[in-house]
């Protein structure tokens, strides 16, 4: 079998791991696009391989992220939730950059390439609305006309971001044709783009769909890996012993994991959003729970039926709530260089709560999908073991979610503060949030 | 039957042939049959047979209504290759028009199989460019198909060339840079590009169809008065779907249509229903 070092190309070129020249990491990714479309990605391509190769654009995307975005972000000792883990747990704070998310490195890299190619206007997707709030927020910095497509399902359950988005500018297009999802708003964005491609950039929002999106993305977002590798070198002396993060088409993961790919001592995790559990088939674990086939411009695994109908998926995390991966995900799981493995909706939920209370930081749903699965490997590696977990976003967005779930909003203005948090305990399971240093085992 | 073998028909009548698509099992798969059956009795000589899928990229609103309908209907990929079976006995070539990972999901030489069993042509691919199409590349001559592969106004002349290469029964000139819906006016690209595209069939070699956006017979002439094929999609769709549940009245609008069309593609026509 082919490896995952195979397929890299020679050093140099910021030693990126692929795609080969035709876009494929290994069996997977591609284009499988209407042929209108494929002069559209080649010139893309040219325009984006030439921006990275410029350093006036590489400094003013650098100098964008660092004075508007807040990059680097920091990379945080976690004492408290190391305690409650048994092993040393190193907090990638993605959560305090601007807009609350990883996804503010995509959309000014793409944002700005936009303007390079003398295009004004872009065009996004959206599920949740993160994207598309996020892409709001860098058309309005860098004064681009923003059109975003979400899902009617999505837009009745996501009222706040869709005013978010109109505050910022945007002009937000209700998508009524399939599933009126995440995926049938990637599809009338596509659709919106094959009329539009002369003055129009379609920035999508993960690591995936055709080339060069998963590439580029990547490289817009793998900051995150080469921050922490210099940060946890610089706090420990030494390579973490694994990386976690969570897994939804994969941007957040294939940022942190880019820069420990070539590090063969460094375990790297993904963890896909096993909703009520991958066996009930509802679920938007697309690795394990999926197969390979070929949705939106890639080939990659993906939630089908038996005649390769896309099936919907199923996650508490909007953000993860998607029937697709990105191909490189796919590559790293076929390879073996990176573990994909599935978090319940109620597993998250109780890492939600337990970051919440061990380190007064509310992780976004999606990446408390990374927290619970680092819990797992702690268990695993020792207490020896230090474990860097891409703490993606932030939860201010999921509070109504949380607040259902754990029963607070409604009973909150009945109940005393100990009594609100004994629901929540409840509802959390048997965390032991009430244990003093010194009862658990000590750090190393 | 071939798409070959037809489209020389025409081109020795001097006049275009007249392409006609609906989906399988729209509005239900012995519907789809009847209004296929239909169309072939007024006049279509080359029959698409869309395969449903649930996420048409490349299509508009009125071809999505009818697939979405499809599927949830039941309509499974079986059933396509039954609709297959029954167009290509009514004696004219019937290609499917599908996205690309329900083949792949099927397999894509168990599907070239299926196909060339059920007297299926071959297909038309909107997402599948040669350069991805090695396995149905392969599958299609062991089973002497069809393929008809796309070209835009977007495309370099490289990309038609190699596309033209790779093409067997005709080339797709996507007319507008778009999806699938009737059109007002047909479009100033398609000449240019069905030009360009001559370019690197030569005037004597494959034939060049061109859709997107043909609504209507003197629409349907104008195309072939440069093109060999007018491919006609939405156009078929629509009257299906404002007549829903009464597919005499749909049957009857559809071969009001046809035989305009079919004019149309002899140089008549007429301008609207």
């Amino acid at each position: 079998m082919t490896t995952y070092a195979d397929a890299r190309p020679g050093p140099g070129a910021g030693a990126t791991a692929g795609p080969d020249a035709s876009g494929h990491f290994g069996r997977f990714g591609g284009r499988f696009m209407p042929e209108a479309l494929i002069g559209p990605l080649d010139e893309l391509e040219q325009a984006w391989r030439s921006a990275m190769a410029d350093e006036t654009f590489r400094a003013q995307l650098d100098q964008m992220l660092r004075e508007y975005a807040g990059v680097p972000s920091l990379l945080y000792d976690a004492t408290r939730l190391s305690q409650a883990a048994g092993a040393r747990i190193l907090l990638k704070r993605e959560d305090l950059n601007h807009t609350g998310a990883h996804k503010v490195r995509n959309v000014l890299g793409q944002a700005l390439l936009t303007k390079r190619m003398g295009k004004n206007r872009v065009i996004a997707e959206t599920g949740a609305g993160q994207h598309g709030v996020a892409t709001a927020t860098a058309c309005a910095y860098l004064d681009l006309d923003c059109v975003v497509y979400m899902g009617e399902v999505d837009i009745e359950r996501q009222s706040l971001n869709v005013a978010r988005m109109r505050v910022l500018g945007a002009q937000v297009v209700p998508v009524s044709t399939g599933s009126r999802t995440l995926k049938d708003a990637i599809n009338e964005a596509l659709r919106d783009w094959v009329t539009s491609v002369d003055d129009t950039h379609y920035l999508l929002g993960t690591a995936a769909g055709a080339h060069p999106f998963p590439a580029m993305v990547r490289d817009f977002t793998r900051g995150i890996g080469d921050e922490a590798r210099e940060q946890v070198l610089a706090l420990t002396g030494a390579l973490p012993d694994a990386v976690c993060a969570c897994v939804g088409g994969g941007s957040n993961a294939i940022g942190i994991f880019a820069a420990f790919v070539p590090d063969p001592s460094v375990q790297l995790y993904g963890f896909e959003a096993g909703g009520d559990g991958v066996e009930t088939g509802r679920h938007a674990a697309t690795i394990t729970g999926g197969d390979v086939g070929v949705l939106h411009g890639a080939r990659s695994f993906l939630l089908q039926d038996a005649d390769g109908q896309t099936v919907e998926s199923h996650s508490i995390s909007a953000g993860l709530d998607y029937p697709g991966v990105g191909p490189e995900h796919s590559w790293l799981a076929e390879t073996g260089r990176a573990t994909y493995r599935p978090v319940t909706d109620a597993e998250a939920m109780k890492a939600f709560a337990l970051l919440s209370r061990t380190e007064g930081i509310i992780p976004a749903i999606e990446s408390a999908h990374a927290i619970s699965g680092a819990l797992d490997v702690a268990a695993e590696l020792g207490p020896d073991a230090v474990i860097v977990v891409n703490l993606s976003g932030r939860g201010d967005k999921d509070m109504h979610t949380a607040a259902e779930y754990f029963d607070l909003a409604e009973a909150g203005p009945e109940l005393g503060p100990g009594e609100a948090r004994q629901v929540a305990d409840e509802r959390a399971g048997d965390l032991h949030f009430d244990e003093t240093p010194g009862e658990t085992d000590p750090l190393p | 039957m071939s798409v070959r073998a037809t489209l020389a028909g025409t081109r020795a009548d001097g006049r275009a042939a007249l392409v006609g698509y609906l989906p399988a099992g729209f509005p239900t798969v012995e519907g789809s049959i009847a209004v296929l059956a239909a169309m072939v009795a007024a006049g279509v000589d080359v029959v698409e047979v869309g395969l449903p899928y649930s996420d048409p990229v490349m299509d508009g609103p009125t071809i999505q209504r009818a697939t979405e309908t499809a599927l949830a209907g039941g309509t499974r990929t079986a059933d396509t290759l039954r609709v297959v079976e029954a167009v290509a006995a009514t004696g004219v070539p019937a290609l499917v028009m599908t996205y690309w990972n329900p083949v792949e999901r099927y397999g894509v030489d168990r599907f070239a199989r299926d196909l060339s069993a059920a007297g299926g042509a071959g297909l038309i691919t909107p997402d599948l460019i040669p350069d991805e199409a090695g396995d149905w590349m392969a599958a299609a001559d062991r089973h002497d198909l069809d393929r008809v592969f796309l070209v835009a106004p977007s495309s370099t002349q490289e990309r038609i060339a190699m596309t033209v290469a790779a093409c067997r029964g005709f080339v797709y000139a996507t007319a507008v840079m778009g999806v699938t819906g009737a059109r007002e006016a047909t479009s100033t690209d398609a000449p240019v590009l069905v030009a360009r595209t001559r370019a690197a069939t030569g005037t004597a070699g494959l034939p060049v169809g061109v859709g997107l956006g043909v609504t209507n017979g003197a629409q349907a002439a104008e195309v072939a008065a440069f093109a060999d094929a007018v491919i006609v999609g939405s156009a078929f769709v629509a009257p299906l779907l404002e007549r829903r549940g009464d597919q005499a009245a749909g049957i009857a609008a559809v071969t009001r249509l046809t035989r305009d069309l079919a004019a149309g593609v002899r140089g008549a026509g007429s301008a609207g229903r």
